[in-house]
């Protein structure tokens, strides 16, 4: 599998009024070809500024970011142009040029790469059809809705056949049911074209529902990176943890009350583990709340769980899980 | 009113509308490159430079900050350079050009920052060049804007125009000073500012039609 991006120990600084400002530390990951590679993190991690890094919208202080093996930063303006031809990308605010019809906004991308007329109405039509709008041709964007919009910034990105996609917050004007539309186009692009798409989100659901790998970004450090399902079903750092687990709103009933979670890493969600336990040990435990989600067609969950008073049930109880496999922590 | 006097009238109007057309026309030609330059060099802007802005900033503030009449009499030597003469209509509208550049590009400059910065960056990722930026990018989207900010320079011109009769220009503005203020002819005075207010009027009618036909969103 050959690596399209290649980040190595990047740094970026902003200086605002003599002050400066860490946006990205020593990050260093790589993006595959023909991966779905999504970046989450909270607003103002450095996310969005990571993902500029990739077409050189933003320059690095220190590290190097490669494409295909060319240092960005070593690129002409000319080289740079070329390379941003196979770099598209589709931003949260659409960006689509408000006095131009929806076929000359797809065109524009195919008129700065010297496409000629004929060829580029043919292309924008057929880049339409992909995304269902060929009908909205010779609409103006106003009289479009954000998801349509967004479609249109896809097929123009898309038109001048690029290696790479690069989506920032590109769903997060869009309300659930249009994001999931997008979603599953974007996933479907993937795998029809091969493309490799960068996705930068806040929302864990994005990330779930089409990722194959994720970074997770903190502050401007890299915390944690790997396949989605793995981070999923056993986050390890406390971003990560964070953001794959919604804070638990209950305390225990009693003050040396114990509360535990219990992970199901997808290959055990169909074992009634809780029922289990009733059975082998005849100890109960109070469910607190529980939440499963499907990560590429597996199911992970996450239980938390309210211990008996007694120490020697506590322990029973949690070597039940440990032994049955599930990831078990404690909950404070 | 005595024939004599509606036909000067009527000669006024048509110097007062070619006055104002070239003036505009020519401010433009050189204002619009000029408001484009004080844009796009701006700091954060995708052609910042700060020397550049700097120095065209300063030069269009001189100009602008000094007064239309004053500016007329000062440029009195320029004028016969370029036409080679000083008065009548023709040299009027070298002074009248050169007072509403500095006006025209500033214009341009604040209709040009309407334009959303994501565009510019959609364009830059797609790998466009500054320059393809500003023409293709930038321009077209700022075009209703830049129609509006028209019609005020064409009617400020206008006004200009009739300032230039005092130093001997044609134009209503001629009429209006000579036989209205000095013979105390109020008729033709009123009549001469009726047809300016009309005149600047429909420049703006014109004008914010224009911006609304073309403005898609």
């Amino acid at each position: 599998m050959s690596k399209v991006f290649e980040l190595k120990n990047i740094y970026k600084t902003y200086r605002n009024d003599g002050k400066e400002f860490t946006a990205l530390k020593d990050v260093t990951l790589d993006i595959n070809e023909g991966e779905i590679f999504g970046i989450i993190g909270m607003s103002g991690a450095g996310k969005s500024t990571l993902v500029r890094t990739l077409n050189r919208l933003e320059e690095v202080n220190g590290g190097s970011v490669s494409f295909y093996g060319k240092d960005l930063a070593k690129l002409g303006a000319r080289e740079l142009s070329h390379v941003r031809h196979s770099i598209s990308m589709i931003f949260q605010g659409f960006n689509l040029l408000n006095q131009r019809t929806v076929i000359q906004n797809v065109e524009l991308s195919m008129r700065i790469i010297g496409m000629g007329r004929a060829q580029r109405r043919r292309k924008a039509m057929e880049m339409l059809e992909i995304v269902g709008l060929a009908d909205k041709a010779d609409s103006f964007p106003a009289r479009l809705s954000g998801g349509q919009k967004q479609r249109v910034a896809i097929a123009r990105a898309l038109a001048v056949d690029p290696k790479v996609l690069l989506c920032d917050e590109a769903t997060s004007a869009l309300d659930p049911k249009i994001t999931g539309e997008i979603l599953d186009l974007l996933k479907k692009i993937n795998r029809e074209r091969d493309l490799t798409i960068v996705i930068i989100t806040h929302e864990m659901s994005v990330i779930e529902k089409i990722c194959d790998r994720v970074a997770i970004i903190d502050d401007g450090v890299l915390s944690e990176i790997g396949y989605v399902k793995d981070v999923f079903s056993n986050p390890k750092s406390k971003a990560a943890k964070k953001l794959v687990f919604p804070s638990n709103p209950f305390d225990p009933s009693g003050e040396d009350g114990k509360l535990i979670r219990i992970v199901f890493d997808g290959t055990q969600s169909s074992v009634p583990f809780i029922a289990n336990l009733v059975e082998k040990t005849g100890l109960k435990v109070n469910i607190l709340s529980a939440n499963t989600k499907s990560v590429g067609g597996i199911g992970y969950g996450q239980m938390i769980l309210e211990l008996p008073q007694k120490e020697e049930y506590r322990k029973t109880i949690t070597d039940f899980f440990t032994g049955s496999g599930l990831t078990v922590t404690e909950v404070n | 009113m005595t024939d004599y006097i509606k036909d000067a009238i009527i000669t006024g109007v048509g110097e007062t509308f070619v006055m104002t057309f070239f003036a505009s026309l020519f401010s433009y030609i050189v204002g619009m490159p000029l408001g484009v330059l004080l844009y796009s060099t701006t700091k954060g802007r995708i052609l910042a430079n700060r020397h550049v802005n700097l120095i065209v900033g300063f030069i269009v503030n001189i100009t602008r900050s000094l007064p239309f009449l004053i500016l007329l009499v000062l440029l009195i030597p320029f004028t016969r350079l370029i036409v080679g003469k000083s008065i009548g209509t023709t040299a009027a509208i070298v002074p009248l050009t050169i007072g509403a550049i500095p006006i025209v590009a500033r214009m341009v400059e604040s209709s040009l920052s309407e334009v959303q910065p994501g565009i510019i960056e959609a364009a830059t990722s797609m790998g466009a060049s500054p320059l393809y930026t500003i023409l293709h990018f930038i321009i077209p989207e700022a075009t209703p804007s830049l129609l509006q900010g028209g019609a005020i320079n064409v009617a400020t011109v206008l006004g200009y125009s009739a300032m230039a009769g005092v130093i001997g220009g044609g134009g209503l503005g001629a009429i209006a000073l000579q036989y209205g203020y000095y013979r105390y002819e109020k008729e033709v005075l009123w009549t001469t500012v009726a047809l300016l207010i009309l005149m600047v009027m429909l420049i703006q009618e014109i004008g914010i039609r224009l911006a609304k036909k073309t403005r898609k969103n």
